[in-house]
């Protein structure tokens, strides 16, 4: 039996459906992220599961009780909010002792818990601060705090960690990982950044307009992606019109200058799909020119102008000489590092 | 040690001094029209409360403290000034007692409705004073007044409620009058507070009760009190309302000076009690501003 599960979860504002068929099983101690682009229902279907919208059909079950009926505030669950929605009146020790105030925890171990609910979340010292006086960084983590001191059975997390800078983010995506890890609470994550939902999650729930597009871990949604929609999410990719050669024997997928076997199964025209990391330059392939070659660090990114349209091609900057602007190049990619769409692919 | 901080403002004086000359000039045309038409008239006033007077010799600009001591000594004057913060306080008790509520409900409510109340709450702003304040009159005045006259024919009442000439009467329609005022103030405070803050508290295990007094009154007090001082130094001071329901018989600081100036031509004696008023509030005013400011300073910033 899942731990949370969401049955065929649907909900409608007027005419508009903005969450349908909703369908989802959450294992215990597991961590979920719900990830896709702005105004695709990720927001309506957290609020949902913590109870402050009414879902228009299906149901949701915590460890197979059904939790529709049951208040928000009789849920259980630990919320942190987009705005961290803290108590600005009160203290970070007041705002993380509220929840267990509400549970009437006698006053000893309530200070005791507060205590080391803050050392966790490393703001040890902080107890006296008004969340006015703290940066960003830390009033997330006094949310956190606040959410995870009442021991709830789900975490859920409306994007925390989208208001704070790159390198504070990073950091608190490590930390986020590390606590939940340590006290194995099952979390539901709400981001559209796919770098956090992919560093993060145990597994990624893509969404688009409401639909589920894919559930999977980060590395099958990323390498096997289920639509092209979220190949495209999640990281660029280039797309090349292909065709299968039948003239010869056996027969051949051929993309401009570029040719493989072709699979078994494949009928009329598809669309290849290559990630730009696993296209190399090689003596043969697909005939391109380069056009930009961008220094990044880590990595070079070249763009290229092919028989088939702009390709992206990022290389490791691993000390090898890498070819220049105006280049003459072969793309080629492995018959495995790419996925095929369209008309006639079996898949 | 010492030195180094003795001169910081000597080096930050000059800086200061160029950037101050401007400012100054740039606002000395409205510092004229405050002096013109504020601080003379009020220093004059002053003055003129320590002038003498007589029925037949009119005003002697000499300095005498006639017109302050018969204040301080005949009781009539302390029933009259406490009976006119009483009834302020009281307007402004009653008028936070309903208004927060109000705004409260009015800001929970969606789209269409809110603003149709908004209108309904700030559209008696448009309409004066005295119209406001003659309604309840027409309403309740005497035998003759339409709810008086329907509660009698239905025999709720036996005799006609009492509503000129009381404080009842004057807190009533004051608390009418200042209404606006209280629940502009809240709800301003009312647009500060995060909106899933209640569902934050909700989801740690409040009931509604407990969200409201150790979530949303909190934050929105500092709406309240202001509001208060607001409603509070208008009422104290208001002069149509009290005119009309208290007349001649229950007067206020402010119809008190009125009479004394335009009536009795005492001028120096309403300009005594027109001071007095003016201080008090003052007082009042800035005093509980400080209190609140300090009080609530976390939730003001
Ligand atoms: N109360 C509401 N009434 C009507 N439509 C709503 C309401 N709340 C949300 N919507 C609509 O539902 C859709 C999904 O909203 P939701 O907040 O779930 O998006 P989201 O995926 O969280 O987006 P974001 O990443 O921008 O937060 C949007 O198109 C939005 O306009
Ligand atoms: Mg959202």
């Amino acid at each position: 039996m899942p731990f949370l599960e969401l049955d065929r979860l649907g909900k409608q504002f007027g005419a508009q459906t903005v969450v349908d068929e909703f369908s989802l099983a959450v294992a215990k101690g597991e961590f979920i992220s719900f990830l896709g682009p702005s105004g695709c229902g990720k927001t309506t279907t957290l609020q949902m599961i913590a109870g402050f919208l009414d879902p228009s059909c299906g149901a949701i079950r915590l460890e197979g009780r059904e939790l529709t009926a049951v208040q928000p505030a009789k849920r259980g669950l630990g919320i942190v909010f987009q705005s961290y929605a803290l108590f600005p009146h009160m203290t970070a020790a007041e705002n993380v002792s509220f929840g267990l105030e509400m549970r009437r925890v006698p006053r000893a171990e309530r200070v005791e818990r507060v205590r080391s609910a803050l050392t966790m979340v490393g703001l040890a010292g902080y107890e006296d601060r008004y969340p006015k006086r703290m940066s960003g960084g830390q009033q997330q983590r006094v949310a956190l705090a606040r959410a995870l001191v009442i021991r709830p059975s789900v975490l859920l997390l409306d994007e925390p960690l989208s208001n704070l800078d790159a390198k504070l983010r990073e950091e608190m995506q490590i930390e986020l990982r590390q606590i939940q890890r340590n006290l194995g609470t099952t979390t539901v994550l709400v981001t559209h950044d796919q770098n956090e939902a992919m560093s993060l999650s145990d597994r990624i729930v893509v969404m688009s307009q409401g639909r589920i597009e894919q559930i999977g871990t980060p590395q099958e949604t990323y390498e096997r992606p289920a639509s092209a929609f979220v190949a495209r999410f999640l990281g660029r990719t280039n797309d090349f019109a292909a065709a299968i050669d039948r003239t010869v024997a056996p027969p051949r997928l051929v993309a401009g200058s570029w040719s493989a076997p072709a699979p078994a199964g494949i009928a009329g025209p598809v669309t290849i799909t290559v990630r730009p990391e696993r296209i190399g330059f090689a003596d043969a392939g697909l005939a391109a020119r380069i056009v930009t070659r961008i220094f990044q660090g880590d990595h070079w990114l070249f763009q290229c102008v092919s028989e088939c349209g702009t390709v992206i091609v990022i290389r490791q900057n691993d000390g090898q000489p890498q070819p220049v602007e105006g280049d003459a190049v072969h793309l080629a990619w492995r018959v495995e590092d790419m996925s095929l769409r369209g008309a006639g692919a079996a898949a | 040690m010492s030195g180094a901080i003795d001169t910081a403002p000597v080096h930050a004086a000059p800086g200061d001094s160029s950037h101050a000359r401007p400012a100054w000039a740039l606002s000395a045309p409205a510092l004229m029209l405050f002096a013109g038409v504020l601080v003379i008239p009020l220093v004059m006033t002053v003055m003129l409360s320590f002038h003498d007077w007589g029925q037949y010799k009119g005003i002697e600009p000499v300095f005498i403290l006639k017109n302050w001591h018969e204040i301080a000594t005949d009781p009539y004057y302390a029933e009259m000034f406490w009976r006119t913060f009483r009834i302020a306080l009281l307007t402004t008790l009653i008028a936070a007692l309903f208004g927060a509520p109000e705004a409260y409900i009015l800001n929970r409510m969606s789209g269409r409705w809110k603003s149709l109340f908004l209108l309904l709450i700030l559209g008696p702003l448009l309409i004066s004073v005295v119209a406001r304040t003659l309604g309840w009159a027409l309403l309740f005045g005497g035998n003759n007044g339409l709810m008086n006259k329907l509660l009698m024919s239905l025999g709720l009442i036996g005799s006609p409620l009492r509503f000129m000439f009381t404080e009842t009467g004057m807190v009533v329609a004051l608390v009418h009058v200042m209404m606006p005022f209280m629940v502009m103030s809240v709800w301003a405070a009312l647009q500060r507070v995060d909106p899933q803050i209640e569902n934050a508290a909700l989801s740690l295990g409040a009931s509604p009760l407990t969200i409201i007094r150790r979530i949303v009154l909190p934050q929105i007090m500092p709406g309240v009190l202001s509001g208060a001082i607001i409603v509070f130094s208008l009422s104290a001071s208001a002069f149509a309302t009290p005119a009309i329901i208290g007349g001649r018989r229950l007067k206020v600081a402010a119809t008190l000076a009125y009479d004394e100036f335009l009536n009795t031509l005492d001028w120096p004696l309403g300009a005594a009690v027109a001071v007095l008023l003016l201080v008090a509030l003052v007082l009042i005013v800035v005093g509980s501003n400080a209190l609140i400011e300090r009080r609530y300073a976390e939730v003001f910033r």
